[in-house]
């Protein structure tokens, strides 16, 4: 992309020119969007396959334009190994939810992980079960009141919210994972770069890396747009601090 | 080639590698691990992929991820691993992707025991996962037939574009048999894989999918599925018919190692003056249905005996298919023992001295 191009807001090649299902306020739309420029700029659209999960963003293969496969509940970890595995030379990546990855797929993304498989995971933790209306999720906040937790989360009863980045950097394996926000325009420009560094170690056929995205559920947080982004400012990322949690030249650091 | 004395787990490995297979995902259990340990060494050596998983449920669904490439793969197991598989079997049924799976059966319900079984029948032939699907069954009985079936199961894998399975009970895994193998593997020519995701160079972009939120394009989803089981019922039914004749009057139907206990038994009941057949099932989905009732009908048979390492399961389709024309009876095994041919002459002696009695006019049994 030269610097004349750059300089120009236009719709990546690799994001459809469609309307998404997303509600209002909901960062889905911002994540698929630096997902796309990242596949342009690095020229791999063609070359790509991603991974659905199971959740809202389900349909991203309908905005999203490369090869994708639909993945069974958490199992987009496992299609990934497969799938890449076989096919070394493509870019492979899984797109997943909280309840996907660090509830039913915990199994699967751990394993992924530590075996080092050279893909990428983009991570959407927005707290909360969206598609099947706003249930309690591993990443529920304390005291964070949802359908089946109307009271609010009792860590007591529940115990704390996983946190998945420091989780998976525990891996002696070498990997790349950071933890990054959407809320704001600061925040996108640092997801962006991060998205990019994780796409660009797997086509250097590095290591696996996983980008974890704070993101707004408004509806199931029962919030306006503006508050939902103020809530996950002041509320989620205390608990869960930004930053890259792993590098793979610092592997067992992490 | 020369004939080689192979342990049936490794012979089945080493078929699908003479089929082509370029990738194996596996999580290990006993009795089949062997074919895990074969493939580790051997599946470098032919430029695939051989990778342990953390659980089948990964495993079924790393196949998934696998067969989207267009390559051949597969995995082999046993019972209770092929219960975890059989979420992604559903999705692999649902999304139209070839996979092969063997099951070389042990005991259960339940963590069961380790010992030879038949009683994965119902899961294997009515579709342990859920949704409106079949996988097509294939049942050897040598280990030479396990061999021949496994390079066939990736043939109608990708001719239907759906999972085959193979299922053999412990014995065909554990035992030690003479096995040839071909020069090099022919097979009928297949359309190309215009379905696999391969990036989307050139053309537009594929999503391989079970989803369909629409009920009318489920339905036609649906629909595709079962025009491919009917091909199936058309074109891929495989039986073996053992000394069937016109003096038989019992018709014994068994699959597997169960058949050759059979065939055993057969042989002495012939000695002995009693004339029985055999009809062996090679393929247990789509069912020899239309050729169990022929034989079923036939003057000279008396009752039909159903003989399994497990309690009645196949028996339900063998009824079906023999449509009450003939009494149909059951004699197994289960939990991991394996039928004498003393045992099989024994549940068919008693069934004849029975029909005796009955024809003098005493109370049928």
């Amino acid at each position: 992309m030269t610097d004349s191009q750059a300089s120009i807001f236009t719709r990546p090649e690799a994001l459809r020119d469609v309307v998404t299902h997303y509600c209002p306020g909901c960062t889905h739309g911002v994540i698929h969007r630096l997902v796309a420029e990242v596949l342009d700029e690095l020229g791999i659209r063609e070359r790509t396959l991603g991974v659905a999960p199971v959740g809202c963003s389900v349909f991203i293969y309908n905005y999203i334009n490369c090869d994708f496969l639909e993945a069974a509940h958490g199992r987009a970890p496992a299609f990934a190994t497969g799938f890449k595995r076989l096919r070394p030379d493509m870019i492979v990546f899984t797109y997943q939810g909280d309840g996907d990855l660090a509830s039913i797929g915990m199994a699967e993304i751990v394993h992924a992980a530590n075996r080092g498989e050279k893909f990428t995971t983009i991570f959407v933790n927005n707290a909360v079960y969206g598609m099947t209306g706003g249930q309690m999720a591993p990443t529920t906040m304390p005291n964070q009141v949802t359908t089946t937790c109307p009271l609010g989360r009792d860590v007591t009863d529940v115990g704390y919210p996983i946190r998945m980045a420091e989780l998976l950097a525990t891996s002696r394996t070498p990997g790349y994972i950071e933890r990054v926000a959407v809320h704001s325009p600061r925040h996108i420009i640092q997801a962006k770069r991060a998205i990019r560094k994780a796409f660009t170690y797997q086509k250097e056929d590095r290591c696996f890396s996983l980008v974890e995205v704070l993101s707004t559920c408004p509806t199931n947080w029962g919030k306006t747009p503006a508050e939902a982004a103020q809530w996950l400012n002041d509320e989620m990322i205390p608990y869960y601090p930004l930053g890259c949690f792993k590098e793979p030249n610092n592997e067992g650091e992490g | 080639m020369a004939r080689l004395l192979m342990k049936g787990n490794e012979a089945i490995a080493e078929a699908a590698l003479r089929a082509g297979a370029k990738g194996y995902f596996c999580y290990p259990i006993t009795p089949q691990s062997e074919v895990a340990e074969y493939l580790a060494r051997r599946m470098p050596e032919v430029g695939g992929v051989f990778l342990q998983g953390e659980s089948e449920v990964a495993v079924s669904n790393m196949l998934f991820g696998a067969a989207s490439t267009g390559k051949r793969v597969f995995t082999t197991s046993s019972s209770p691993g092929i219960s975890l598989m059989q979420e992604a079997i559903s999705y692999i049924a649902g999304a139209q992707l070839p996979v092969v799976f063997v099951n070389i059966m042990r005991a259960g319900p339940g963590l069961g025991g380790i010992l030879p079984a038949q009683s994965d029948y119902f899961q294997a032939t009515k579709g342990g996962g859920h949704g409106d699907y079949r996988v097509l069954v294939l049942a050897p009985s040598t280990i030479q037939e396990g061999a021949d079936l496994m390079m066939l199961a990736f043939h109608l894998a990708d001719k239907y574009r759906n999972p085959v399975m193979m299922i053999g009970d412990g014995m065909i895994g554990q035992m030690m048999e003479p096995v040839e193998f071909p020069e090099e593997y022919k097979e009928p020519p297949l359309p190309p894989k215009d379905w696999a995701a391969t990036g989307a160079k050139g053309r537009e972009a594929l999503v391989i999918k079970s989803l369909f939120l629409d009920p009318f394009l489920l339905e036609k989803n649906s629909w595709v599925l079962q025009e491919k089981y009917e091909q199936m019922k058309r074109e891929e039914v495989r039986f073996e018919l053992y000394k069937v004749n016109p003096q038989n009057e019992i018709l014994i139907v068994a699959y597997g190692t169960t058949a050759r206990i059979c065939q055993t038994a057969i042989d002495e009941l012939e000695q002995e003056g009693v004339s029985v057949g055999l009809l062996r099932p090679i393929t247990l989905f789509p069912f020899p249905e239309k050729q169990i009732n022929k034989e079923a009908k036939k003057k000279n048979i008396k009752v039909v005996l159903t003989i399994e390492m497990s309690t009645a399961q196949m028996m339900e389709d063998v009824e079906k298919a023999v449509l009450g024309a003939k009494p149909v009876k059951f004699f197994g095994r289960t939990g991991g023992i394996v039928p004498s041919p003393d045992e099989v002459k024994e549940a068919a002696l008693k069934l004849i001295k029975d029909k005796t009695r009955s024809a003098r006019g005493t109370k049928r049994n």
